[in-house]
């Protein structure tokens, strides 16, 4: 795990939010700065985000390699052609990696983030590699951000495995999600080494999304 | 030659009153539940109307983070170039425009610098144009520019980017519909959960009032907080305007979980 610092001495009088909006007063969890409001992505990232090697978290060769594949759709069904989707995993043992060089694809390594803008029919693609549970009793799965023009803040969800009932029933998100909604955060085995993992904005089958404390 | 608006029917002055009703509707409601405005755009802001079908309907579902949330990816220099904080001299020739210097702090929460993360941006020339094939804006490229940066923020969480001031530039959201001239930013923090993609604008814009994108953040000092600057220190004589921006990543709540963390850490 990162260093993390030691909480220093600062002068917030003059930084972003600090005198202004719900603060520091209003309990023991509030934030004594304010949040930088998102925004959306918008339609022109296509040149910027995407990076070589991005969906390639690890190389599609090597035998622990699988893929993880979707479509992303709007609340008319219809795909989304200007979504791009990253995913943050911990490795096979379930853990996280600390290396230096996220984006430095060296082809054997393991960072655990992938970055894939979805093509014109919506679809993005990563090989990685299927992580282990991070924890006694939790089911293993991929940490998954989505980003589009039209969503004003990123969406977050997880993307567990269908091939691991046993640990998806275990789990304490899986299990105290609606039954009815829980299929929308399991990736399906769909061939060898392959996993289908959908988004969908809004409508029938809406996928779960996640609040981690920062819908602020 | 102007482009035939996609939605002619659909004025800015149309636009502008649904966006004074949400945010009065909002406002009321916050004051009689007696909780502030949310600093985060609403992600249903129909004057948006992109938004409409690419909103989730359901309420978020509040997750505990595991040890993958609590962490974020490791950027490194090796990733990032130093000329890549320059986005004038990408090209053989100076790009055309205004030079300007963005520079300020990547902080979370309690006021701590964020270290060694990643900042990407990207952005339209001078001339309200996007180096992205789906730009069909009749306004001229530049082939001097392309409107890409990346750097990883110092020990201190500062970040120091040179570039040109990108232009306004109109959208189909309804007829005659501009964004404010802005810049597109990437953060990441020290937990993923702190991952922040938005736009950083000019101050005094006269267009701010009339975006839905901008004001979809209800909270006018939320607002503010996307607005960078102007720093007469940051300035550099006969060379560029200087802006300062800091950003703020907060979240998740540090203390929610530590006790039960403790045993995985």
């Amino acid at each position: 795990m990162p260093e993390q610092p030691a909480p220093e001495a600062f002068d917030a009088t003059d930084l972003p939010g600090a005198d202004v909006g719900p603060g520091a007063a209003d309990g023991p969890h509030r934030h004594p700065l304010g949040q930088t409001p998102s925004q959306t992505v918008g339609p022109f990232f296509g040149y910027a985000l995407p990076y070589p090697g991005g969906p390639d978290v690890r190389a599609p060769w090597l035998p622990d390699a699988v893929r993880l594949h979707g479509t992303v759709f709007d609340g008319a069904g219809q795909p989304v052609p200007d979504a791009v989707v990253e995913i943050w995993g911990a490795d096979a043992a379930g853990v996280t990696s600390t290396e230096r060089g996220s984006f430095d694809r060296d082809l054997h390594g393991f960072s655990g983030f992938g970055r894939a803008a979805v093509d014109r029919d919506g679809h993005y693609s990563f090989t990685t590699i299927k992580p282990g549970a991070m924890r006694d009793g939790s089911a293993p799965y991929l940490l998954v951000a989505l980003f589009a023009r039209g969503v004003l803040h990123h969406l977050f969800t997880r993307s567990y495995f269908g091939d691991e009932p046993e640990a998806n029933a275990a789990d304490p998100l899986l299990s105290r999600i609606d039954p009815a909604r829980r299929s929308t955060l399991v990736a399906e085995p769909d061939a060898t080494a392959s996993y289908r993992f959908d988004l969908r904005l809004q409508g029938e089958g809406e996928t779960v999304f996640l609040d981690y404390g920062t819908e602020l | 030659m102007p482009r035939t608006p996609s939605q002619p029917e659909l004025t800015q002055q149309a636009i502008s009153h649904e966006i004074a009703d949400r945010h009065d509707r909002e406002r009321d409601a916050a004051a009689s539940d007696g909780r502030g405005l949310p600093a985060h755009p609403r992600r249903d802001f129909a004057p948006y109307r992109s938004t409409l079908l690419r909103h989730p309907t359901h309420e978020l579902v509040r997750a505990d983070p595991e040890e993958i949330e609590l962490v974020s990816p490791a950027f490194g220099h090796t990733d990032v170039a130093p000329e890549e904080a320059d986005l004038t001299i990408q090209h053989t020739g100076e790009p055309l425009g205004e030079r300007i210097i963005i520079t300020g702090r990547v902080l979370d929460g309690d006021g701590r610098p964020v270290r060694n993360q990643l900042v990407e941006i990207w952005q339209a020339n001078a001339s309200g144009r996007y180096v992205h094939k789906r730009d069909q804006h009749p306004a001229p490229l530049d082939p001097n520019f392309t409107g890409v940066g990346r750097i990883v923020t110092g020990d201190d969480g500062s970040y120091r980017l040179t570039t040109i001031k990108p232009g306004a530039y109109p959208w189909k959201n309804h007829r005659n519909a501009w964004r404010p001239a802005h810049i597109h930013f990437s953060f990441f923090g020290s937990a993923f959960t702190q991952r922040l993609i938005t736009q950083m604008y000019f101050p005094g814009d006269p267009l701010f009032a009339l975006d839905p994108i901008y004001q979809s953040i209800l909270d006018p000092a939320a607002r503010e907080r996307l607005v960078a600057a102007y720093d007469h220190d940051v300035s550099e004589p006969e060379w560029a305007i200087g802006y300062r921006w800091d950003v703020v990543l907060t979240g998740p709540r540090s203390t929610w979980m530590e006790p039960e963390d403790a045993d995985h850490a």
